[in-house]
């Protein structure tokens, strides 16, 4: 049964540089790096030394709070480097990747008899629970919690995104398994989405609540759908799971491996030739980017799609939840009367002599200049028109900014992930750094509440 | 070396010194900087606070410059129909001539100076002293500034008002984004209630009416709504008041312009289409219900409301300062209400007390701008409603929902249990 959801409200954001669909295998990158960033909340307590050898998918270190939440190594190596900050917070892992590679592999679980605790178990043994995370608070789930429901999106609508349907092709196995244990963790429904051309993988699997979605950016982020589809209450707790990532549970149930093979699109008008890469977690990203290579030198790297994702750099590494690499031009220049001349080379959500609404499917080459510098809210009105949730963004983001519990409370912010505000931070003629002040305000009440 | 490496290296210079905010307004009036995203999103459209606001002056531009014939046209219409000359109108031949434009800029752009000079003074001082860059609010408000006062207003008088208004209206608030009233009609309103006899009566509306009342080279300077407060009959004909050939102030007589100028605003999506709609509805309302009462015979012709009152509803729009309100002022974002439903309350609250006060006030036959006022301060309750209106339906929600109690909660009790 699949029901259709309509979203009018947003903005596709068409860009310069959008993957080919052709697969290359990215060269065996020789250094393995985890980004402890990825895991927004925890705090790691290292299992080995190091200079410690370690298999791929042995752990590496797990979440002090849950002593059996491990963090996985993806490939068998050398524990080369432990990169400490400020009050020896560890930032990130380094492995030096053996030349023949050894894999850890647990007994496979049988979705079909195993229950909740034990798929639970399993998931959080090979290093595969981190990739289901709860809202509220877009953190990784509580393995004690039970969710009211789990949401899966397997409709893209970000920026030069990965596309799912075709990263996800022929993984149906992977995915039924990882559904079928993930809906035992639930009384509730496991509602996966798809676009409405039906040729998703995910459309034909069994054990779901199948919807059908339509609209521009962003109808496929999950907090889009989850407001849409069954909104998140106080106390509420419903997880989260990127369709990329159900493969990897599911290849945990059936083999009983930590597999961090996967595709992931090179993209961005930087790059010569955008396409999509088979490669693993924690690769060097230089491995394929200059495979592809690049069109100029002065270039942003980014750790996912060019709204949501994390700046990095060529040297940097593949992060744990990606299966997107952009790459833009830096825009580190003065523009003269940038300010005031017509602009026909940007988008703009107003016509403010901005030209961007004459042809729609015209593709762009966005920069990282901000357009402008930071500034008080002054305009209203312009996220609403993007912001399809039942939610008032402004007000929300102003209730993050002066910390009042209850207001951010009551005005929904258990609903949103920082995500969710991305477009309207692309949007924003202030230039407010929405995501961030929507992060700090998730953080306290997590602290304060949570 | 380039200009643009030479302000670079400058603005490196001042980098954290007390000056820095000063020199970065007028280096990124030359180039947008180049300021790259940090956090967030890697990208971001190309509309900032200036191009917004600039937009705003784009659309007070054409009425500036009416305004400024306006006065020369005004002027010299006066003196023709005090000397009893008959003056038949035409556009190229006695509107768009250099006489009215020299008359009317030599009165108009000093206003202009004076506003933009002391208002931008006072911002620059206040970005210094807290150190945070200086936003644009006042580029829009020091264009709206010289629109909204009699032509003949003296210079000093100005720059008190204004100084009063940026500093009480805005920046005690915490500036551009924070303040409460509307800035510029904050400085109408000071101007209004401490030089009254420079701000309304029937000399000031016409320049040097002032200075010659009591010679014999008397004029008139009087408004329509003035002529209709006071029940007399006066000889601008309809397409008169909606073109703008009318006195009042600089730039509100031409509805025409002040129309065109909205229907850029709302095309270019900088103003709210709802305040605007819901204002001119509000304000045909009150209007019609004015008419109506008239045509009840509960007003006789000798009430001194009868002028305005008996005024065809929808003749209100296109005299007097309401078109420009509803335009220019009532759409300001930040004093305005904030919420998609709470603008429709907003505006139409607006159009409607405007009337009203319009056709009560016996000092003073205007009430936009202090309609505007009172709905400023009454927005933020506008908006407190409507966001309740979302609250309640997410704690409506709350009631059906569905919380799975953690397994640890369950053990945790069972271990209670034990040790008792």
């Amino acid at each position: 049964m699949s029901k259709d959801i309509r979203i009018k409200k947003g903005l596709s954001i068409n860009l310069v540089g959008g993957a080919e669909q052709t697969t290359s295998k990215a060269v065996l990158s020789n250094v393995y790096a985890i980004n402890l960033d990825d895991f927004h909340g925890i705090t790691p307590k290292m299992l080995v030394k190091q200079g410690a050898e370690v298999k791929a998918g042995e752990a590496l270190f797990y979440n002090k709070d849950r002593e059996d939440m491990l963090f996985v190594s993806p490939v068998s190596g050398e524990l080369i480097e432990i990169q400490r900050g400020a009050r020896r917070k560890i930032l990130t892992l380094k492995i030096l990747a053996d030349k023949t590679q050894e894999q850890l592999t647990h007994t496979a679980l049988d979705v079909k008899t195993a229950s909740a605790a034990a798929v639970k178990a399993h998931l959080l043994k090979v290093g595969c629970w981190p990739y289901i995370k709860q809202r509220p608070y877009d953190i990784v789930a509580d393995p004690d919690s039970t969710p009211k429901a789990i949401f899966i999106s397997g409709y893209g609508t970000a920026p030069l995104a990965a596309d799912p349907d075709y990263v996800l092709q022929g993984k149906e196995a992977e995915m039924q398994a990882a559904l079928t244990a993930l809906g035992k963790c639930t009384p509730g429904k496991v509602h996966v989405s798809v676009g409405t051309n039906g040729n998703s993988p995910l459309a034909k699997l069994e054990g779901i609540e199948l919807h059908k979605i339509s609209g521009p950016h962003p109808a496929g982020l999950v907090g889009t759908q989850i407001n849409k589809i069954d909104p998140i209450n106080k106390g509420e707790l419903v997880w989260t799971v990127a369709p990329q990532d159900l493969v990897m549970i599911g290849e945990a149930l059936l083999k009983g491996v930590f597999n961090p093979e996967r595709i992931v699109a090179l993209v961005g008008s930087s790059v010569k030739k955008p396409k999509y890469y088979a490669t693993k977690i924690g690769t060097e990203i230089s491995t394929f980017l200059y495979a592809s290579g690049v069109n100029e030198e002065n270039i942003r790297v980014i750790n996912g799609d060019v709204l949501t994702g994390a700046k990095s750099s060529p040297d940097g590494y593949l992060g744990f939840y990606n299966n997107t690499v952009s790459a833009i031009p830096e825009g580190d220049d003065y523009d003269f009367f940038g300010w005031n001349k017509p602009i026909f080379n940007k988008i703009s959500s107003t016509r403010a002599l901005t030209f961007s609404w004459l042809q729609p499917k015209k593709k762009y080459k966005l920069d990282t200049n901000t357009n402008g510098e930071h500034r008080a809210f002054v305009v209203t009105g312009q996220y609403e028109a993007v912001f399809p949730l039942d939610i008032y963004p402004m007000q929300l983001l102003k209730a993050c900014m002066v910390k009042d519990l209850d207001e951010m409370e009551q005005l929904g912010l258990y609903e949103v992930a920082p995500e969710d505000f991305s477009l309207t931070e692309f949007i924003c003629i202030s230039k407010q750094p929405h995501q961030q002040i929507i992060r700090e305000g998730l953080d306290l009440m997590y602290k304060e509440i949570g | 070396m380039s200009l643009k490496n030479t302000l670079h290296n400058l603005k490196e210079k001042y980098k954290g010194k007390k000056m820095a905010p000063a020199f970065n307004a007028l280096h990124t009036f030359l180039y947008m900087p180049n300021e790259t995203t940090h956090s967030g999103s890697h990208v971001r459209a190309a509309d900032d606070l200036k191009r917004t606001m600039n937009t705003v002056i784009m659309a007070l531009i054409p009425v500036l410059f009416f305004g400024i014939f306006n006065t020369g046209y005004q002027h010299f219409a006066a003196i023709d129909a005090a000397n009893n000359v008959a003056r038949e109108f035409s556009l190229w031949g006695n509107f768009l001539t250099w006489d009215n434009f020299w008359l009317g800029a030599v009165q108009v752009v000093p206003i202009v100076i004076v506003s933009y000079g002391v208002g931008l003074a006072i911002e620059f001082l206040f970005a210094v002293i807290k150190g945070h860059e200086v936003e644009e609010g006042y580029l829009v408000t020091g264009m709206l500034v010289p629109l909204i006062v009699p032509v003949d207003t003296p210079l000093w008088m100005l720059a008190i008002a204004v100084a009063f208004g940026v500093v009480i209206g805005k920046e005690v608030f915490g500036g551009t984004g924070m303040n409460i009233l509307n800035p510029a009609l904050t400085i109408r309103a000071f101007l209004f209630f401490a030089y009254p006899t420079w701000m309304s009566g029937d000399k000031v509306w016409v320049h040097d009416a002032v200075n010659l009342a009591g010679t014999p080279d008397a004029i008139s300077g009087e408004t329509v709504l003035g002529y209709l407060a006071q029940n007399k009959d006066f000889s601008y004909s309809v397409s008169d008041m909606f073109f703008g050939f009318i006195p009042g102030s600089i730039g509100e007589t031409s509805t025409l312009l002040i129309l065109l100028g909205g229907l850029f605003l709302v095309f270019s999506k900088i103003a709210s289409w709802r305040i605007m709609v819901s204002a001119v509805a509000g304000a045909l309302v009150m209007a019609y219900i004015f008419n109506f009462a008239v045509d009840q015979e509960w007003i006789s012709e000798t009430s001194k409301f009868y002028g305005l009152m008996s005024l065809d509803g929808w003749k209100h729009l296109i005299v007097g300062g309401l078109a420009f309100g509803i335009v220019y002022m009532a759409t300001d974002p930040v004093t305005g209400a904030q919420t998609n439903r709470g603008k429709w309350i907003y505006g139409f609250l607006i159009g409607f007390i405007s009337i009203m006060i319009r056709a009560f006030n016996p000092a003073y036959p205007e009430g936009v701008f202090l309609a505007i006022l009172l709905m400023n301060v009454f927005a933020p309750t506008i908006d407190h409603y409507v966001v309740r209106g979302n609250v309640k339906r997410r704690l409506k929600r709350l009631k059906n929902a569905t919380i799975h109690p953690k397994s640890t909660d369950g053990k945790a009790e069972e271990l209670k249990a034990e040790t008792v």
